[in-house]
């Protein structure tokens, strides 16, 4: 039985709160609210434009032949659908988001305004470069921090998010072992990776060797130097790991892999932790891709949009996807094609030349925050989460004794013999305002639970966090399972039926009763 | 029909006059959780022992089901396809997955018994 | 420190509990080489005042869309976005949610995706869309790849119209990923038969509606002679308006589409972040990139949404997946869902006319100048103007007069000369009279 099902069988033990019955379905604040095909008002218009005057069309005969079926809205009836759905929704505004490896930090509104400028917003790509040396300015100020801040000659900013970034960063990799005419079959990645990273080097054309942890949860060096060969074009690290620690072997690491004529590929998603502290090409990294929705505050959106600039050695460098920003004799410009110095670029990644949106918050967040500034975030990103992991070593279990870094990883341990699982913890959190930490990642370890604070969260908010998993804990050892597996019982929704979902996928809404389609 | 052998990926196999039919075990199935979707292989397809056959998927996980010996695909299950939850009910019966006309009964041989693979259940945990 | 909420006192307080003398010890593990005892060489802290007062320079530095005559397309597009679309899509909880993996509490980012997927199902006249990708060139790039899985083969035929950017992401993604492309000349004007190139190693044909010089085309027979080889037909959009007024992809036979959402909820934003849409039939879903959001009941039985067919990404599949995607344009996905609410049936047909207009008038008074001649027979509000002279220094001669005129062809093309006189002009509802007026007037000078 699924863990749906369980949730489903308990709620008989729901509280009174959870089931007061209303007329309308409604509770307080909670809105339930219909899609909107199901709230058209056939021909309404939330917006308002001129018909235009009767012309003879060059559509060519290929106009459209029946309707499309959207539904028609009115401004207030749209306002309201969307405003009730954000109401559903946990976000970092409303509270601590203790997602390991996510990095949801506050999202600074400074970087809102500035990115809606219409010297920034309202420019195309595509119109003449002379008219545009302030957006070329922005991204070549955005280059330079960030080439500063990882210590690397280069940076490739076209990349639309981490993965986007990680398949860049391969594709240069495999660029250059071609050009040495040294072509290479396998890519090390550790156990303990993010999932992105075997994806990314399968779809570069290379098996995926995987490296184990050690008892300590770093990547167990000696297995990897065992692996490393004349046929290995890469290994793939993060740094500090998904466990939350700093590969403190990783300078040994580096100079096995350069030894061996591999390249060493660092997934950048937990720069929070080092930036402004550490210097990736100080550790021997290669190319390492950076998430600007992460350490660099842009807001999470829901899913996106990113950013994934790559960072990269000088060996790299001239693989870098087009576009390329350079210095001229005229000040800036871009070279969107393959000639001179860009002849060896590995060619587009993204249409136009990345996300501008998103390296304009980036760039507002980093000279706020400044040299000084930077340095502190991760200095308090790594303040709170040894916090968190010393108020809550004694209820959970910590998987790796001693300090982390900007993430703390506990294991489901100290659920043994309780009948609750990472699961049902996780969902009794949401029962208590918190939505829960990262679960069942790294795999490494069984339950996974891993929790990043970040710097923006308060001390107090800590001591709360803190103090409610503790009571939780405590309630689940002291036998409370039917409260964990029912919840959450005070959402929006209850557990939903994910195995109902992937067997019978519906993936849109349709209409109930026939609509003329357009002709085939 | 005889009696089933077992491979250590949790599969099973047994001999149906000179078919073999093949499926994932009871302990497979459990820790799968709720099957959503079967990616059977194709009918004709040559499958090689030890290498993936065909892909069982659950909401969390996809796993690769091996063919525990070689052969031609004969048939395929194609109830699965609108009932995947076949696997969960009756793994050993009609959430069979493929049957195969097989090379050589002397791999079918060599796989574990049922003691035998209860024996290795046992040691995972 | 504005965004720091910790004090001197507070890290005193922390650190005692945690048993340490100072932040240092807990970078204990980092390699004494590798420590920076300093800060990096790079400006210190500022305030809202000095960073606004240094982004907007760069910013006053650019000649915006709105302060010129703009006629500029070429993928990306100058739409009017309603007040009330920026308003929402900058409610926290929408901003500053993360990815609906658990959806007890992320109901309104699933609810607003499966309307989202249901709106491009619609506009494109497909079975299934999923959550958005990049944009629409990467979107080209991994329709490609479905293709070549569902079909079991590696070459993929583009059409000489597809948008240049599009066929150079999947020139890069076909070297690295491994599958061959067969890509056509531009062939501006002409007509294109691509069925002869069609066998029996043919995973796709990729074509583009409107294509990049704004024809228009039905591809009915082409579907029809990819259906009976075994291949696939996809079909890029590059301006989803545009499906406001034409036949869409789906009414003609096509098996995927990938398309750019920009034109819709989205500003041009120099090129990002935008917004990739991805549509195909239903029998090929399992197959598709990119996240999918499913409808379901909890345990009340109540209807409410999760994503579903997980097992197909990365954080499942690992190496096996169909895309390494992961984070993809959720907020631009938003917007449109929430501009598309706004315009309806009813006033997105108006928008696709309103362009439609200002293109046909456009071209009226352009093809009245001496000596230019539009290339294309249909256009949906852009189409390609060839000169009498090379275009590119005509754009930047109409730029130093404020106008922003439109795409030389070369920029894009620079290595094929028979192309350089090509400008490619678009106009849609924001364009005014007033406008078209100087940039007639520009072009007449300047070709003079």
């Amino acid at each position: 039985m699924n863990d749906w099902s369980r949730a489903a069988s308990a709620g008989s033990t729901a509280g009174a709160a959870a089931s007061a019955a209303t007329f309308s379905g409604n509770r307080g604040l909670q809105i339930e609210e219909k899609l909107i095909f199901e709230q058209d008002s056939p021909g309404h218009c939330g917006v308002d434009l001129p018909e235009p005057a009767p012309f003879d069309g060059r559509l060519g005969g290929l106009e459209r032949q029946g309707p499309i079926g959207l539904p028609g809205l009115s401004e207030p009836q749209v306002v309201r659908h969307f405003t009730r759905l954000s109401q559903k929704n946990c976000a970092i505004d409303s509270g601590l988001y203790p997602l390991g490896s996510c990095t949801m930090k506050h999202n600074p509104r400074l970087n809102e305004k500035l990115a809606r400028l219409p010297g920034l917003a309202d420019i195309h790509p595509l119109q003449p470069v002379s008219t545009v040396p302030g957006a070329l300015e922005l991204i070549d100020t955005l280059a330079h921090w960030l080439k500063t801040l990882t210590g690397m000659p280069a940076i490739a900013l076209s990349p639309g998010a981490g993965a986007h970034g990680e398949l860049c960063g391969m594709m240069t990799i495999r660029a250059a072992l071609e050009a040495r005419r040294d072509p290479r079959r396998r890519v090390l990645v550790p156990e303990s990776a993010h999932g992105t990273n075997p994806a990314t080097a399968a779809a570069c054309g290379y098996s995926v060797d995987p490296i184990p942890a050690n008892a300590r949860g770093r990547v167990d060096r000696a297995a990897l130097e065992a692996r490393l060969g004349p046929d290995v074009a890469a290994l793939m690290l993060t740094n500090p790991n998904t466990c939350g620690l700093f590969e403190d072997e990783i300078v040994e690491i580096a100079a096995a892999v350069h030894r061996a004529g591999a390249f060493f590929y660092c997934d950048g998603a937990n720069f929070n932790a080092i930036v402004g502290r550490v210097r990736p090409s100080d550790l021997g990294i290669d190319c390492m891709h950076l998430n600007l929705h992460k350490t660099f505050s842009t807001p999470h959106g829901g899913g996106g949009p990113g950013s994934g600039p790559v960072a990269l050695a000088a060996s790299l460098a001239p693989y870098a996807p087009l576009p390329w920003l350079v210095h001229g004799e005229n000040g800036l410009d871009l070279v969107e094609h393959r000639r001179g110095e860009a002849l060896a670029a590995i060619g587009r990644l993204k249409g136009f030349h990345g996300q501008m949106g998103m390296f304009v918050r980036a760039l507002a967040y980093m000279m706020s925050h400044g040299a000084d500034g930077l340095r502190q975030v991760a200095e308090d990103a790594v303040l709170n989460a040894n916090y968190l992991r010393v108020l809550l070593e004694g209820d959970l279990s910590l998987s790796f004794p001693g300090p982390c870094m900007h993430e703390v990883l506990f294991d489901d341990r100290f659920l043994k013999d309780t009948q609750i699982t990472t699961l049902d913890f996780a969902k009794a959190l949401i029962d208590e305002g918190y939505h829960p930490m990262t679960m069942y990642f790294p795999l490494v370890v069984h339950g996974a639970l891993l929790i990043e604070p970040t710097e923006t969260e308060s001390k107090a908010a800590l001591d709360e966090f803190a103090a409610v998993v503790k009571a939780l804990a405590g309630a689940a050892r002291a036998g409370a399972a039917a409260r964990f597996r029912a919840a959450p019982l005070l959402t929006p929704r209850r557990r939903l039926d994910e195995t109902l979902a992937a067997r019978q996928p519906l993936l849109r809404w349709r209409p109930v009763a026939p609509r003329r389609e357009a002709a085939e | 029909m005889t009696e089933r052998r077992f491979t250590e990926d949790h599969e099973w196999v047994r001999l149906d006059g000179d078919l073999a039919v093949i499926g994932i075990t009871d302990y497979a199935q459990s820790q799968l959780g709720d099957v959503v979707y079967v990616e059977l292989p194709e009918i004709g397809h040559r499958v090689e022992q030890g290498k993936e056959a065909a892909v069982v998927e659950s909401v969390k996980a996809a796993s690769e089901v091996y063919a525990p010996i070689s052969g031609e695909v004969a048939e395929v299950n194609e109830a699965l396809a609108a009932d995947p939850a076949k696997v969960n009910a009756d793994p050993n019966g009609e959430g069979w997955f493929f049957k195969l006309r097989l090379d050589d009964p002397r791999e079918f041989d060599q796989l574990m018994d049922e003691a035998a693979y209860q024996r290795f259940v046992a040691e995972q945990h | 420190m504005r965004y720091l909420p910790l004090t001197s006192r507070d890290r005193g307080e922390m650190l005692a509990t945690i048993g340490v003398g100072s932040i240092d010890a807990l970078f204990a593990e980092v390699p004494a080489a590798a420590r920076l005892d300093g800060l990096v060489d790079l400006p210190r802290a500022m305030g809202e005042i000095e960073v606004e007062r240094t982004i907007a320079a760069m910013a006053a530095r650019n000649l915006a869309a709105g302060s010129a005559p703009f006629f500029v397309g070429g993928g990306a597009y100058r739409h009017h976005v309603p007040a009330a679309v920026d308003h929402l899509i900058q409610r926290g909880e929408f901003l500053t949610s993360y990815t609906p993996y658990q959806p007890e509490v992320s109901q309104g980012t699933l609810q607003y995706l499966y309307e989202f997927q249901t709106q491009i199902a619609l506009l494109t006249g497909m079975d299934a869309a999923n959550a958005s990708l990049y944009d629409g060139a990467t979107a080209c790039a991994e329709a490609v790849m479905m293709a070549n899985r569902v079909t079991g083969r590696k070459r993929a035929v583009l059409s000489g119209g597809l948008h240049p950017h599009y066929r150079e992401v999947c020139e890069t993604y076909a070297r690295f990923v491994g599958f061959a492309l067969a890509a056509q000349d531009p062939a501006p004007g002409e007509a294109e038969d691509l069925a002869p190139l069609i066998d029996s190693g043919t995973s796709c044909v990729v074509v583009q509606n409107p294509d990049f010089w704004g024809e228009l085309r039905d591809w009915s027979s082409l579907a029809q002679a990819c259906h009976d080889h075994g291949a696939l037909l996809i079909v890029v959009v590059t301006e989803i308006v545009s499906l406001g007024a034409i036949r869409p992809p789906g009414a003609m036979g096509a098996d995927i589409v990938a398309a750019e959402g920009q034109s819709i909820g989205n500003s041009l934003n120099f090129g990002g972040p935008y917004l990739g849409l991805f549509a195909s039939r239903d029998k090929f879903v399992r197959q598709m990139p990119g996240r999918l959001v499913g409808q379901t009941v909890d345990a009340d039985g109540k209807r409410g949404w999760v994503l579903t067919l997980s097992t197909r990404e990365q954080h499942i599949r690992r190496e096996r997946a169909t895309s390494n995607v992961c984070t993809n344009s959720g907020l631009c996905a938003l917007a449109f869902t929430i501009h598309l609410a706004l315009l309806g049936e009813a006033g997105l047909t108006r928008l696709a006319r309103l362009n439609h207009a200002a293109a046909v008038a456009l071209a009226d008074r352009l093809e009245k100048l001496p000596g230019v001649r539009i290339a294309n027979r249909t256009f949906f509000n852009e189409f390609a103007l060839r000169l009498p002279c090379p275009a590119a220094p005509a754009v930047e001669a109409l730029a130093a007069r404020g106008v922003l005129g439109g795409i030389p062809v070369s920029r894009l093309y620079p290595d094929r000369p028979e192309l350089a006189d090509l400008l490619l002009v678009a106009a849609t509802e924001t364009v005014t009279e007033a406008d078209m007026d100087r940039l007639a007037l520009g072009l007449a000078e300047v070709l003079s």
